[in-house]
């Protein structure tokens, strides 16, 4: 809309503040909490101004680590974390790239099924399928491993479906030209679908690394080893101690430091996503 | 270079659809071959067939004396250029003209010669680091062109290669074609719906209509000797005028009117063929009245369309031509065609 009326325009903007004030103000109270001292807190009052203890609490959580809250170094939770994140997120994307491959370009039987009972299973959250994958997990003896974070939450309807969805879009001559030029099935995917999709799997990507470094109750469940425990929990672990008052500030330190990564990587992909979008012309 | 045999090909699909039926075509070495027809006709479907990317469901498909049925299109020794280009648009220009000689793992300093020949061949040199993105209409299609050149096919195939272009470079394209087409001597099928272009580039047309030939020939024995009325009216521009008439002891009438013709023809309604350049206004008062509705005027000759005893008759005439208030059309009768009034087959009528 291009209209050039000032009481639209402030309101829009108006508009616009109010929402980035509602999404950032806990953003905030985090960081200015984490600026101040343990004490500060015992009045049951937030402070809204930053503190002064900005460079202590960042250095104990890194470094000396939160013995006393009963939690393990944050370095090793972070790694574990992004560990589970990668480990899904590139998981998820090489399984459900090749399946949507074999669900639009090859012709077997029970094709459709398959395609169905993919998707079917959109429909079935982590949560509710909990218990039987502890179950084979435990079984398997993956727990307390990357492997038993992981490989339940590799497999993704969501992505084969998206990458379906693209695959129908590119043109059928695309594909036949490939043949006339003498690619076999594996040289198309390689050399012409592949890099085709680099943009949805920059978005992907995006998408799934939040996902798998979000992932709360399945780490929760499946560690009880403290050396695999993810950042995600480990927060939850450090507000939840027994006869003592949390340690607000240090809190709110690891939740900060477990924000940033996440950022990170919607900030770098960000440019080859948009990138990718300018470039797409069939 | 090679022959290409089609013999009894048939294409039924799923559902007992038949798309193609019993087609076959004895193409020479070096032959231009157009397959023309309305859409829907299984101009494309035969074509495909040939390139290999549809099964053969009947007959065979054979090039060089070697029958293809059941071999993957990389391994038929075709090249084919896509109506909508298929370029790889991830890929230079370089990349896409490359690419098939390279999966033939051919050696690079070949590659590079046979791809510089190509772009010089098509002047595409300047562009050979671009993606197909940055390029015209006319330059993709010069891509698509160059990506069967490179690989010095035994045949070329056109899947109506210029009907993403507009008017003008068409007729631009066209002449490109042919002339590489004849400079290299490479065997070609072409497929297109429009009759001009297949006038002007075939060797030899064939004539499709409902998955069968209507006819094969030179463009100018089908101009002239048409087949059937569907090929009558399919070529040339204005098509050809067909009337029902009636032969009463070898005199032609149309409608209640006498037409004054004789034709050595039995006695019956039979179908009157007439292009509209045969036609003229006759100035003695005889011939038969023709009432118009209105006039085309193309620059080089002015189209005058209007009724011959209720049917529509299209007349090519010259623009300086005055017209008179009361129309009157002739024709020479050697220039007339015969179709059956049943099945729109030729007639050849006997001399008078």
């Amino acid at each position: 809309m291009v209209e050039n009326r000032p009481f639209l325009k402030l309101l829009s903007h108006l508009v616009l503040i109010l929402g980035v004030v509602i999404v950032a103000f806990p953003v905030y109270v985090a960081f200015i909490a984490s600026t101040h001292k343990t004490t500060d807190f015992i009045t049951g009052v937030m402070p809204v101004l930053p503190g002064s203890d900005f460079l202590a609490t960042y250095k104990t959580v890194l470094f000396s680590g939160l013995a006393a809250a009963g939690a393990p170094p944050i370095g090793m939770m972070l790694g574990n974390s992004l560990i589970m994140a990668l480990a899904i997120s590139i998981g998820k994307i090489v399984i459900s790239i090749l399946s949507a491959y074999a669900i639009v370009y090859f012709r077997f039987p029970f094709r459709q099924l398959a395609f169905w009972i993919i998707f079917v299973t959109l429909m079935l959250p982590v949560e509710v399928r909990i218990v039987p994958t502890f179950k084979v997990v435990a079984d398997l003896g993956m727990l307390n491993s990357y492997a038993g974070l992981s490989i339940p939450l590799i497999a993704s309807a969501t992505a084969t479906f998206l990458f379906r969805q693209f695959f129908l879009t590119v043109p059928d001559e695309l594909l036949e030209a490939a043949r006339v030029d003498g690619a076999g099935p594996l040289k198309f995917f390689k050399d012409i679908l592949l890099p085709l999709s680099r943009t949805n799997i920059a978005a992907l990507f995006v998408i799934l690394f939040i996902y798998g470094w979000n992932q709360y109750l399945w780490p929760l469940i499946v560690t009880t080893d403290s050396e695999h425990y993810t950042i995600v929990m480990g927060i939850k672990r450090m507000s939840d101690v027994t006869d003592a008052e949390p340690q607000w500030n240090l809190v709110m330190a690891v939740a900060i430091l477990a924000m940033l990564p996440p950022v990170l990587v919607v900030i770098f992909m960000q440019r080859l996503f948009v990138k990718g979008l300018v470039e797409t012309e069939k | 270079m090679a022959a290409i045999d089609i013999k009894g090909v048939g294409k039924t699909y799923v559902g007992n659809v038949n798309a193609v039926s019993d087609i076959s075509i004895a193409i020479a070495d070096g032959e231009f071959i157009v397959l023309v027809g309305p859409s829907g006709c299984g101009k494309s479907t035969l074509l495909r067939m040939v390139a290999g990317l549809e099964r053969i469901t009947d007959g065979t498909v054979s090039i060089g004396g070697r029958v293809v049925n059941e071999i993957e299109p990389a391994e038929r020794d075709i090249a084919m250029v896509f109506q909508n280009y298929a370029l790889y648009p991830h890929m230079s220009v370089y990349d896409n003209l490359a690419y098939g000689l390279k999966n033939r793992g051919t050696p690079k300093a070949e590659i590079d010669a046979r791809v510089a020949e190509a772009a010089r061949m098509l002047e595409l040199q300047p562009y050979l680091e671009r993606k197909p993105r940055a390029l015209s209409g006319g330059q993709r299609q010069r891509v698509a062109m160059g990506r069967a050149i490179v690989r010095k096919p035994a045949a070329f195939l056109f899947d109506e290669p210029l009907s993403n272009l507009d008017a003008k470079l068409r007729v631009t394209m066209r002449g490109e074609i042919k002339q590489l087409q004849k400079r290299l001597g490479t065997t070609s099928i072409y497929v297109t719906h429009d009759q001009l272009e297949a006038m002007t580039l075939a060797d030899r047309l064939v004539v499709l209509n409902g998955g069968r030939i209507e006819q094969i020939g030179a463009p100018l024995q089908v101009y002239h000797h048409p087949a059937s009325t569907f090929v009558a009216s399919f070529i040339g521009s204005p098509a050809m005028n067909l009337l029902k008439a009636n032969v009463a002891n070898g005199v032609i009438s149309i409608g209640d009117g006498e037409t004054g013709l004789r034709a050595g023809l039995p006695d019956g309604p039979v179908t009157l063929g007439a292009r509209a350049e045969d036609l003229r206004l006759s100035d003695s008062g005889v011939g038969m009245p023709f009432t118009l509705a209105f006039v085309e005027d193309l620059g080089a000759q002015r189209l005058l369309h209007g009724h011959c005893a209720g049917q529509s008759v299209v007349v090519a005439v010259s623009p300086d031509l005055p017209l008179p208030s009361e129309l009157r059309l002739a024709i020479a009768s050697d220039r007339l065609h015969f179709f059956t009034a049943d099945t729109g087959k030729r007639i050849e009528a006997a001399s008078l």
